[in-house]
């Protein structure tokens, strides 16, 4: 914890060197989730459950046309539908807004352009639901159409028509990324070996089974209540206050339970926005539910990315140096953009020892829906390109993949070759894991021709560094009120998408407290009455928010056991919290009720409550972009997968699946199960069917370019009969910077499934798909090309720009670039008045410092 | 915009008479008029299995049935599961498997499972598959759900039986015997606090 999160109370703690300890019941063990009774008997209240008196519907016009300048906009045919009620237009709107500082580029309807089909153009508001879909469909909308761009190879040859006018890149390039660091050539000419591979990624989408629903509830004369599905609701909060124009004290937003979001729910949206607008221009509650279609449409899903990666080994297997490239297909909107773009390549050094290492990145602009953060974040794209490249490597090397990998590890508490420093590392005992529940050492090579093993690792971030917004705040923050009922009420911003943040929030307060689940309230995801929490994003609920929990928490405790030990005349040091009493550790008869003790405090003290924060320690990183890839800690991952090879169709199936995940430590056994079991899923999905891809329509039909398949019917995923058996295991060794212990789990057990994947039919067929998702015909190619490969073939021509230099620690560095031409700022700059501002704040002053998430 | 069509349906039990439009779905009516929420909508299309509801003791997706053709019919939804307040076998062996995450799609595959195991006392577990197979779950990989409902229908038969520990905590990490393996503290299993 952070000495600026500490308080009095802690301060006095610590003069007399004493706390009381507390014996929970919950933390480890495989209690209910705290929504689990409302979850299976239909009483979760999901947005679009939500009915007020008076609701009205919105519905949004969405742009039939993936590029075009938009031109008058009819609705005398929508006011003639009984029920209608008003519409807005871009006008009404006009304020741009974007989950990142640096990529404010989208409009809530469109102002003069569209750029891709679904993008929100007008909003129809009538009485029923029917209503409002009738008046959206009559309205008429001119276009007049441009050229369209399908895909990152277009985007780059393509400067004109440009679909964003942005001033710090050119023709459809949204962002350029360069970085050295150390000396890659040194590395390279040490290399007995070079790998030099081309792997293409597919985009795919989120699928969350809850479509993005919203209601808007005008209260008083200028507030707003929003509630929404949203994974980010102090995000939206932001967002709403720029483009309402109203104070933010004025707006409240309340993100309900998520029927899942898997990031899919974490950019403001269009509709958010609209269904505000209009509760305020109505005077009436205004409810937006989107189709399934529309949801294809926000998307924010995974980039399709295409990928140069060109490695240097050693002939006993030592990594000497990798030169990554990538290129991403954004979609329409920054969206996330940016910081994916670095995500393509901030994660390939944290669990190997890669001691140099140079990355190029770059995202163009298509005139197709918005890609985003999905779970892992644009990571997933690379870590398949380095994990199929180690198999390759192993074999040219005629070393075991799994030896290969042990090799290679990188150590505990290291500084990587980009500065990202590291925790504790439970890789090698995730890869002996699944090596031994495999049987990798007596089958790997050795099965039957068609079957086969395949084994991959992964690692991922424990909530990113920094946030996304330039400040010097808490990233998560909890707040606790105890009165005399004994009943302590839990307040934070934390959002619950499924994944259990509620349970985990409730338990860690629990125990310290020594009390039971059902002694807690919660009161989350409330900007007007909860402490903020940044969301749930990059895998950062557990470990801030638990953080901050066990704090809040801490502080109670010792209001209590000062109030409680004086009375027993027991010093504070020998009082125990558990079983819902406080009690002399020495002789536990002398003790009280939890609630007899609180009531002792409340007389003493007065109204009782506490707060608990967290902020992420500084990360070493000084070079400009490092903000992207930091972390309080990493989880590691590693899998082995089994598959069954039809050599004469190409058909394949997954028949095992072992799966091993640094955990740090179980807060709830059940709940890290089920996210480990569900990114095994999710990550077979991408591996084997899932993709969000488009087509072109005829000359004939204006040669635009539309989306494949925006149902349910036609996007396919997998179902109960995809699924193979799962053998999970859990690797617990606590890491200090988590929450007991505690690492994340929701995103990165998903990493290691699709090299896995890739790297099982090589075993089973000796044919490799350097892409994915995988289809049977891409096995039947490989096995017929020359090169027994099926993947990429050409890398275009790309400029990066003029790359930063930053030597490695290893080197001597200081986490600084040598030759950035911003350098001068990393040493301070001379303010107006002739006075030295700080790197952050001169930074700030410049707008240079947007660049950061998860 | 089609006519109003007045229905009195039986739900959970229960009978309303209730107006709407003549072209809307069963889904519709259930959550719109009945105020019925617990059955979801998840893609218009009956592919996702969200909306599934039972219809004289046989799951049907009530996303593309119109509820005019209810009349008369025994309609039951995941709001009438439990037995008063205490919570039906299925119900629990959700909760307590982290067999529903975010819960969205949980009704429909509670109904659907509830069906079965009317029929069918002892599915194998393709059986429950195949039960199952037009429901889609985005969060749990699918197989804490089929735990659940093996678990449920071992309670529904009436033996005494619990989850077995890996389901819980995973399998035993190979190679440290006794050191974090899974299966610790079994009495604290997710039976006790149903």
């Amino acid at each position: 914890m952070n000495d600026e999160n500490r308080s009095p109370a802690d301060a006095a703690a610590d003069a007399a060197d004493t706390s009381p300890s507390s014996a929970g019941r919950y933390i480890g063990a495989p209690f209910r989730r705290v929504d689990g009774r409302a979850k299976v008997t239909g009483d979760t209240r999901f947005a679009d459950d939500l009915v007020f008196p008076r609701m009205v519907f919105v519905k949004l016009v969405r742009s039939t046309v993936p590029h075009a300048r938009v031109g008058a906009i009819d609705f005398s045919a929508a006011r003639e539908v009984p029920g209608y009620l008003g519409h807005l237009v871009g006008d009404d709107l006009p304020i741009p807004f974007g989950i990142l500082p640096v990529s404010q580029d989208e409009h809530a309807l469109a102002l003069d352009k569209v750029r891709f089909v679904g993008d929100p153009v007008a909003a129809v508001a009538a009485t029923t639901e029917d209503a409002a879909t009738e008046a959206a469909l009559a309205v008429g909308v001119e276009y007049e159409q441009l050229a369209t761009i399908a895909s990152l190879e277009e985007a780059l040859a393509t400067p004109e028509p440009r679909i964003h006018e942005l001033e710090r890149s050119e023709g459809n390039v949204h962002k350029a990324v360069s970085y050295r660091f150390g000396d890659l050539e040194a590395g390279l000419a040490e290399a007995d070996l070079f790998l030099d591979d081309l792997f293409y990624y597919e985009g795919n989408t989120h699928l969350a089974m809850e479509q993005h629903a919203c209601v808007a509830v005008p209260e008083d004369d200028d507030r707003v209540t929003l509630y929404s599905s949203t994974q980010t609701p102090h995000y939206v909060h932001r967002a709403l206050t720029r483009v309402l124009g109203l104070p933010a004290s004025r707006i409240r937003v309340v993100a309900t339970s998520n029927g899942g979001g898997f990031g899919g729910k974490s950019d403001p949206f269009s509709h958010e926005m609209v269904a505000a607008k209009m509760a305020l221009v109505l005077g009436r509650p205004v409810k937006v539910v989107l189709t399934r279609e529309e949801v294809f449409y926000c998307h924010r899903g995974r980039h399709p990315v295409l990928m140069s990666q060109r490695t240097g080994f050693t002939k006993d297997g030592r990594i000497t140096a990798q030169h990554l490239k990538t290129v991403l297909d954004g979609g329409a909107y920054g969206s996330y953009g940016v910081a994916s773009t670095y995500y393509t390549g901030a994660l390939q050094t944290v669990t190997y020892k890669l001691p140099r290492y140079a990355f190029d990145g770059v995202r163009t602009f298509t005139n197709k829906p918005p890609c985003g953060p999905k779970r892992g974040h644009g990571t997933p794209q690379p870590r398949f390109a380095w994990e199929v490249q180690l198999d390759k490597a192993a074999h040219r090397l005629g070393i075991d993949p799994a030896e290969l990998r042990l090799r290679n590890l990188e150590e505990p508490d290291a500084v990587t070759a980009n500065y990202l420093q590291l925790g504790t590392i439970g890789l090698r005992r995730c890869i002996e894991a699944v090596v031994e529940g495999s049987g990798w050492r007596e089958r790997y090579g050795k099965l039957p021709e068609g079957r086969g093993l395949g084994l991959a690792c992964g690692s991922y971030l424990c909530g990113a560094g920094l946030p996304i917004y330039w400040n010097h705040m808490p990233h998560s923050g909890v707040q606790l009120q105890l009165d005399r009922s004994g009943g302590v009420a839990v307040f934070c911003g934390e959002t619950e998408i499924g994944q259990g943040s509620d349970s985990v929030l409730a338990a860690l307060v629990a125990d310290v407290l020594g009390i039971e689940l059902g002694d807690i309230r919660l009161c989350v995801a409330d900007t007007d009455l909860t402490p903020v929490d940044l969301g749930s994003y990059s895998s950062r609920v557990t470990l801030m928010m638990g953080n901050a929990a066990i704090q809040a928490a801490e502080r109670a405790r010792e209001l209590v056991a000062q109030a409680a030990g004086d009375a027993l005349e027991v010093p504070v040091s020998r009082l125990v919290f558990a079983d819902r009493r406080v009690f002399d550790a020495e002789t536990p008869a002398d003790g009280m009720t939890f609630q007899e003790a609180v009531i002792l405090a409340e007389a003493r003290f007065g109204t009782l409550g506490t707060t608990g924060s967290y902020t992420p320690s500084r990360n070493p990183a000084r070079y400009r972009g490092s903000g992207v890839g930091s972390s309080p800690t990493y989880s590691y991952s590693a899998a082995v997968l089994e598959v069954e090879v039809d050599p004469l169709t190409g058909l394949y199936r997954p028949a095992h699946v072992w799966i091993a995940h640094d955990i740090g430590r179980s807060l709830n056994p059940v709940l890290v199960m089920g996210q480990v079991e569900g990114s095994v899923y999710m990550g077979l999905g991408e591996a084997m069917m899932e993709e969000q891809v488009f087509r072109r329509l005829p000359p004939s039909r204006s040669s635009a370019l539309v989306h494949k398949m925006p149902s349910l019917l036609e996007y396919k995923s997998p179902t109960f009969h995809d699924m193979p058996p799962v053998t999970t295991y859990l690797i617990e060794d606590p890491d200090p910077a988590g929450p007991m212990g505690a690492k994340e789990v929701g995103q990165g057990p998903l990493l290691p499934i699709m090299p896995a994947l890739s790297n099982a039919i090589f075993d089973a067929v000796g044919a490799r798909v350097d892409q994915v998702p995988i289809h049977p015909h891409m096995v039947l190619k490989a096995l017929s090309a020359k090169d027994r490969r099926y993947g990429p073939r050409a890398f275009p021509e790309v400029d990066f720009g003029p790359p930063l230099h930053v030597p490695t620690p290893a080197e001597g560095g200081d986490g600084r670039a040598i030759d950035d031409p911003r350098h001068r700022r990393t040493h301070g700059i001379r303010s107006a008045d002739g006075t030295m501002t700080t790197r952050e704040e001169a930074l700030r002053a410049q707008h240079a410092a947007g660049l950061t998430t998860g | 915009m089609s006519r109003a069509v007045t229905a009195t349906l039986r739900v959970n039990g229960e009978e309303r008479t209730v107006a709407f439009p003549g072209h809307h779905t069963l889904l519709e009516v259930l959550r719109e008029e009945c105020a019925l929420t617990g059955t979801k909508h998840g893609c218009e299309l009956g592919e996702c299995g969200a909306c599934t509801v039972l219809v004289d003791g046989r799951p049907v997706l009530s996303c593309l049935t119109l509820a005019c053709q209810h009349e008369g019919r025994e309609i039951e939804t995941v709001e009438g599961l439990a037995d008063g307040n205490r919570l039906g076998p299925l119900q629990v062996a959700f909760a307590d498997l982290g067999a529903a995450q975010c819960g969205y799609c949980t009704p429909g595959i509670l109904m659907a499972a509830e069906a079965m195991l009317r029929e069918q006392p002892r599915p194998s577990r393709e059986r429950i598959a195949e039960q199952l197979s037009g429901n889609l779950c985005r969060c749990t990989g699918y197989l804490k759900i089929v735990e659940a409902v093996e678990w449920a229908a071992a309670v529904r038969r009436g033996e005494d039986a619990g989850p077995p520990p890996e389901i819980l905590f995973g399998h035993p990490e190979p190679g440290r015997p006794g050191g974090d393996a899974p299966g610790r503290r079994p009495s604290e299993t997710a039976s006790s606090n149903t």
